[in-house]
């Protein structure tokens, strides 16, 4: 790595729908190589987090830095910057979201051949390389409705890293999956995390969160209240708001 | 009443003709060129600018509102009046083709719309631009949504082809009228026009029915 600045820096971000103030001033840094759990209650603004990172939202004010790319949202707009953003990250959707009309390999290189023109064959060995890699390489001829959930979202995994992104973002990957399924599904994160991705993850698993993240984040009404090792944020946070939060995920009812 | 079977088969021959060179090639230009309207009108629709949509809007409200007769026969008689002069299988391509558009246009539209919203961030998401992702993703999904609406929007227009005999296209209702009024029995032979217009429905709705399963086998 060149430097020791964070690989993304966001700073001040701010989102409202109406009246309505869903970030008020979110400030969040992750380091090259570092994985991040971002944690909060529902309607907190986790998803509203990552999709302002990779253009699926425009913030209303507040900067974004990823890389050597940056785009301050309160000045004017400049489309090419915030392109040239959206470029540095790939998403894993909560409900995968794949092409239904494609196959599974045709999901994965529609990015890297028709949007970065890379060459077809290269991409189609890179593709089959990343599907070996999550244990999907016999589907690759298969319909993405006809995988399972566990492995639909590994295609939407594996569709994002053959973007070769420089953050890879995951907007709670594992809640919209049977509970047996959830295993293969963190089981390729933390691989990914062991490889040395930079990663920012919305999750409601902290047990997995302990496991992988270094760092957690605690969001509570478009703010951060609280950030740090992953550890000590659940299991002995400093803010009252946290340590609820924390109980109340561990201990249900 | 006594049949008169050599009628029957007098008419038969000019019937299936009329239909064969002209009820289905009319439907089929007209089909395909209303077809494509409607794509482009459905685009103008779901567009965020208004100078497009409002166009579009009023296009599919007009199609809509007025009667295809009137439609038809307000475009054989008032292009001549602008200083047109087109001859009867244009006109009637013409009119079929416009009102096509503005049916299909409708079937186009919520069919895109039909397609879910992630689907649209999904290509965001890997780069694609709002047009490549129309191309690419949406209009494929949207395209196997309106095949059976389709199906019966063209089914619809085979037999709304007969209205062509009034601006004297030889299509196979005017055959049927030629045939009619030189043996002034006009029943027999309209009838003998109903039952082909039938058979052709028939096996029209058979293939859509066969269409529809294989588009079925392949989505799930
Ligand atoms: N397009 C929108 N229009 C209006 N309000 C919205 C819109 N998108 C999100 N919101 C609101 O913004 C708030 C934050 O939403 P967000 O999806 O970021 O929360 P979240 O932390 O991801 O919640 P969850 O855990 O339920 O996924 C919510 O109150 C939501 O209702
Ligand atoms: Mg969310």
């Amino acid at each position: 790595m060149p430097s020791e600045d964070p690989l993304l820096e966001v700073a001040g971000l701010h989102k409202a729908y109406g009246d309505h103030v869903v970030l008020d001033g979110v400030d969040l840094s992750v380091d090259a190589g570092q994985v991040v759990a971002l944690i909060g209650p529902s309607g907190s603004g986790k998803t509203t987090v990552l999709r302002s990172l990779n253009g699926l939202e425009r913030p209303d004010g507040g900067t974004v830095r990823i890389g050597e790319v940056a785009v301050d949202f309160g000045a004017r707009q400049d489309r090419a910057a915030e392109d040239r953003l959206r470029r540095q990250s790939a998403m894993v959707f909560q409900q995968h979201n794949l092409f239904p009309h494609l196959t599974v390999l045709q999901n994965v290189i529609e990015g890297p051949v028709r949007v970065q023109g890379r060459p077809r064959d290269e991409a189609v060995a890179e593709a089959r390389a990343l599907l070996d890699r999550v244990g999907l390489a016999a589907r690759e001829d298969a319909s993405p409705l006809r995988l399972s959930g566990g492995q639909q979202q590994r295609v939407g995994i594996v569709r994002a890293l053959a973007l070769r992104p420089r953050l890879l973002l995951f907007d709670e990957p594992t809640s919209a999956l049977d509970p047996e399924l959830v295993g293969e599904v963190l089981g390729v994160i933390k691989e990914l995390a062991q490889q040395g991705w930079t990663m920012l993850i919305v999750t409601h698993e902290l047990a997995f969160a302990r496991d992988v993240a270094d760092d957690v984040v605690f969001l509570d009404g478009g703010r951060i209240v609280e950030r740090g090792p992953a550890g000590v944020v659940l299991r002995e946070p400093r803010e009252e708001r946290t340590r609820q939060f924390v109980e109340r995920l561990l201990r249900p009812f | 009443m006594d049949l008169d079977y050599e009628l029957l088969r007098r008419a038969f021959w000019p019937l299936v003709k009329g239909a064969l060179l002209g009820t289905i090639p009319l439907s089929l230009i007209s089909f395909a060129l209303g077809l494509t309207i409607a794509i482009v009108v459905a685009l103008m629709r779901i567009s965020r600018h208004r100078w497009l949509s409002g166009p579009g809007r009023a296009y599919v409200s007009i199609v809509r509102g007025t009667p295809l007769l009137v439609q038809l026969l307000v475009i054989f008689y008032g292009l001549p009046e602008v200083g047109v002069t087109l001859d009867p299988w244009p006109t009637a391509i013409l009119a079929f083709s416009f009102n096509v558009g503005g049916y299909a246009a409708e079937i186009v539209r919520a069919a895109i719309l039909s397609v879910p919203r992630g689907q649209w961030e999904a290509a965001h998401m890997i780069g694609m631009t709002r047009s490549t992702t129309l191309r690419r993703i949406i209009l494929p999904q949207a395209a196997r949504v309106s095949v059976p609406p389709l199906s019966n929007t063209f089914i619809s227009l085979v037999k709304d082809t007969s209205l062509a005999s009034l601006v004297l296209v030889g299509e196979m209702f005017r055959r049927g009228q030629e045939i009619a009024s030189q043996s002034s029995q006009f029943l027999v032979v309209y009838i003998e026009a109903a039952a082909i217009y039938w058979a052709i429905c028939l096996l029209l709705s058979a293939g859509q029915s066969r269409l529809e399963k294989r588009l079925e086998r392949h989505a799930v």
